[in-house]
């Protein structure tokens, strides 16, 4: 099980796997992600479910190498399998509680960050077969880290792209392409931006002043994504959620980004600060 | 057989020492020990040990065969009543069951059943005796969702009468509490969980680990798809509590399910483990339970020292009597009727200390509990790093099935033979008690199979 049948590169960081998980293929739905781990003592890694094929058992993957684990991910080739792959877990987005029938006509908006494209994929695809509108803002750091924009292309009727250092498309961040957007008059029933906590942080301000309704999806740290831990903790409209049961997407304008931004360095700043020291502490005292 | 030697201690690992690893802190009795000490049972016409045992392990009879020697046999009268001996033995609250009843702890010492029963069950293990064996499969397909002990329980005793049973279970081991809560130093993974589990596949249960129902595969599917007669819930109560107080979701607050996890079913404490843990230099734990008590010597082992911060006294601590022992020598420190107010951040986001309030216990409240109440204008501060809550848990609504009507506390309406409401669909263990004690989770898992096989066995 969980065997890797497809493997490339999208960057020279970012991989796109095909994984065999036929339970999770057949009942993924768009916003929700899954859980895998790479080997025995690997830790459990949250993952965007970016497409899935029912018939053939498979589901998608994109995964950017930011640290040890991720790493470890992208070193896997076809023929490996992962030790565990579980999910789908989070709720689906918020559209799929609509009837199909009713997005038809309807007008989204999707803003993608670098990896954001991943998530944003499989969203835009059901709305775009749906019937509905689908504009797509793609933004990286540069050419080199804009991803499924061939896919997105093909799933959208507008897909515009800006990179930080304007190596592809407009040179700029998101927020400055939907301020343009917005200015020549352009309606969306619904925005969903999803990307780095920052952008999605700026996104929110900026979507609010042309009062555009905007989901975020929240990447935060979590152990098992089943709602046992709260690991996942965010605040949302002054109370507590937990991102992998009651997301993980939410309403933008409710997110405590501050707090979320700052949960996510968890482990950064005490890793940086512990550097090589033992972890369990043995030899001391 | 009466005598009067006292009851023969057993052998623990040093707290000196024991208080930097996480190998098991108590030896349990060798032949010899286990010999002297069921000779202290009095073999009572009526044995109130009995009765106090929530499963009625026939406690005399077992400890006479201990005496005679055949511990084969001592096993067999237990796997009667207990599934899980090897577990049970190690952590039972006994000082409130079995042993809180026995006669001879009138005067003096009660016998130590719950030691005896762990040699035997640890005595088999090492012989290779397995009670049970494989028996011809009915082809009749029952799902267990969990595989905590209600769930292995469960499936242990229908698989034992034919059924085809697939446990499925959410998380990537096998086990529940006993995998990823309750630690290494008191319930050994490998040699007890695990052996457990594979006693279980043995007998023929499959078991699929990622599965997590509700999300994966519905309980609808399973039995309208792919042919599950009957299906047992036993997914625990896993949703941790938090205290709602402000600076609780600064860095360095977690819920003792989180650290616990890390430690135990991420094995963070491995050098070789992914899987990041911080126990900070200090550390306080909230809460006065057995969640409590582990959370806070995981944190001690991981290089921290410990607070364990609880509102009412000594007395009423919920954690077995052991284990406060264990805690207490191994240099954790208590603070008793004492509350958080707030988490007080470092000014860069995280934990710099807890602020508390004195408590005093007022009167006793309907159910006999002295409530207590804070004491105004008693508020100090103590520094720390990590903050742990071991608040308890409550039951996840992660499942819901149509038709599976919830009790008051947020868990599955079941009766005492794990009846839900929904013909076919049977519940057990910490979700339709709320967090309990794994004997009594084992037992509803019992009690479901039987119900369960009656239920098929009805059904044309
Ligand atoms: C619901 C959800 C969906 C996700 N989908 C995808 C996806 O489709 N593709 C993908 O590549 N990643 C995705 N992520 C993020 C991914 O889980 C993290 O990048 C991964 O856990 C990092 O692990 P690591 O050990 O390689 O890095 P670490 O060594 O843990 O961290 C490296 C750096 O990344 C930061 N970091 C750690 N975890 C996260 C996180 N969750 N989000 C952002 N930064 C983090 C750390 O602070 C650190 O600076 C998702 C996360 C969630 C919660
Ligand atoms: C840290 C800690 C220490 C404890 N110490 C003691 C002690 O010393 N003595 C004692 O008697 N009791 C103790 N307890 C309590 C005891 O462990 C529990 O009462 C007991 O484990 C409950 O068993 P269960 O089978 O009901 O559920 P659990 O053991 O909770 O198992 C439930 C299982 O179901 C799985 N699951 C949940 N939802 C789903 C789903 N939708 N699909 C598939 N699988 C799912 C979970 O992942 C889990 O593996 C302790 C508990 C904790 C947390
Ligand atoms: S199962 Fe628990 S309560 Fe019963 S005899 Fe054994 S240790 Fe005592
Ligand atoms: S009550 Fe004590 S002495 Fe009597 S049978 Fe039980 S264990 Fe033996
Ligand atoms: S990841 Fe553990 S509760 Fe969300």
């Amino acid at each position: 099980m969980y065997r890797i049948v497809e493997k490339k590169y999208l960057s020279s960081s970012i991989v796109l796997m095909k994984v065999e998980a036929p339970r999770l293929a057949r009942s993924a739905k768009p916003g929700q992600f899954l859980i895998v781990r790479a080997g025995e003592l690997g830790e459990r890694i949250p993952l965007t479910v970016c497409d899935f094929d029912a018939d053939a058992g498979t589901v998608t993957i994109v995964i950017q190498i930011v640290g040890a684990s991720s790493r470890k991910i992208c070193h896997l080739e076809p023929g490996d399998s992962f030790a565990d792959v579980a999910g789908p877990l989070g709720r689906p987005s918020e559209f799929m509680k609509v009837e199909k029938g009713q997005l038809r006509g309807k007008r989204f908006l999707f803003i993608a960050g670098g990896l954001g494209a991943a998530p944003v994929y499989p969203q835009a695809k059901y709305l775009h077969e749906a019937g509905a509108a689908v504009d797509v803002v793609l933004g990286a750091r540069s050419a080199e880290m804009i991803i499924l924009d061939e896919e997105l292309g093909r799933v959208s009727d507008n897909l515009y792209i800006c990179t930080d250092d304007g190596t592809r498309g407009e040179k700029g961040m998101v927020t400055s392409l939907l301020d343009s957007l917005m200015e020549r008059g352009e309606k969306y029933d619904a925005a969903v931006c999803i990307g780095p906590m920052i952008m999605m942080k700026f996104v929110t301000l900026a979507a609010k002043r042309y009062a555009l309704p905007l989901t975020v999806s929240l990447n935060t740290l979590m152990v098992d994504g089943t709602g046992m831990c709260g690991a996942c903790r965010v605040t949302i409209g002054g109370k507590t959620r937990f991102a992998c049961v009651d997301g993980p997407e939410f309403d933008a304008y409710l997110v405590d980004f501050d707090e979320a931004m700052l949960r996510q360095t968890m482990y950064k700043t005490m890793e940086a600060e512990a550097d090589h020291k033992c972890r369990i502490g043995l030899g001391e005292k | 057989m009466a005598n009067n030697i006292p009851r023969v201690p057993v052998r623990e690992q040093e707290p000196s020492v024991r208080r930097r690893n996480f190998e098991e802190v108590s030896y349990g009795y060798n032949e010899q020990e286990a010999l002297l000490e069921a000779s202290r049972c009095l073999d009572c016409k009526r044995p109130l040990c009995v009765e106090a045992c929530p499963v009625s392990v026939k406690i005399p009879l077992f400890i006479k065969e201990i005496v005679a020697g055949d511990f084969r046999r001592a096993a067999e009268v237990i796997a009667e009543d207990s599934s899980l001996p090897a577990v049970c033995g190690r952590v039972c609250p006994q000082e409130s069951q079995c042993e809180g009843a026995c006669i001879r702890g009138v005067k003096g010492q009660p016998v130590a059943i719950g030691k005896l029963e762990r040699f035997v069950a640890d005595w088999s293990r090492t012989n290779g005796v397995e009670p049970g064996e494989r028996v011809q499969s009915n082809h009749i397909k029952v799902a267990v969702i969990g595989s905590g002990p209600s769930g292995l329980a469960c499936a242990a005793d229908l698989a034992k009468a034919g059924y085809d049973i697939t446990i499925f279970e959410a998380l990537h081991k096998a086990g529940g509490v006993l995998q990823y809560g309750i630690p290494e130093f008191r319930l050994p993974k490998e040699s007890v969980v695990a052996h457990e589990i594979e006693n279980l596949k043995s007998l023929g249960v499959k078991i699929e680990t990622n599965v997590i129902v509700g999300k994966t595969v519905t309980i609808d599917q399973l039995m309208a798809e792919e042919g599950f007669k009957a299906v047992f819930i036993g997914q625990g109560a896993g949703l941790p509590k938090f205290m709602n107080i402000p600076g609780e979701n600064l860095n360095g607050v977690f819920s003792a399910n989180e650290f616990l996890t890390r430690n135990n079913l991420m094995q963070a404490y491995r050098e070789d483990s992914d899987t990041p843990i911080y126990a900070g230099s200090r550390a306080v734990v909230v809460g006065g339970g057995n969640v409590a008590m582990d959370a806070a010597r995981t944190a001690l082992r991981l290089g921290a020292e410990v607070k364990v911060v609880y509102r009412r006294t000594e007395k009423e601590l919920p954690a077995r009597e052991e284990e406060v022992a264990h805690a207490m020598e191994e240099g954790i420190e208590f603070e008793f009727l004492t509350n958080p107010v707030e988490i007080v951040s470092d000014g860069k986001g995280r934990v710099g200390a807890v602020r508390c309030e004195k408590m005093e216990l007022g009167e006793p409240d309907s159910s006999g509990r002295r409530s207590p109440r804070p004491i105004p204008g008693s508020e100090f501060e103590i520094e720390t790093d990590v903050v742990i809550m071991a608040l308890g848990t409550v039951p996840n609504p992660l499942l819901s099935a149509k038709g599976v009507e919830l009790n008051k506390r947020g868990g599955i309406l079941a009766d005492e033979n794990g009846v839900t409401t929904r013909k076919g669909i049977f519940a057990g263990g910490d979700v339709v008690t709320g967090a309990a004690t794994v004997i009594l989770a084992m037992g509803a898992g019992r009690k479901a199979a039987a119900a369960m096989d009656e239920y098929i066995k009805n059904l044309n």
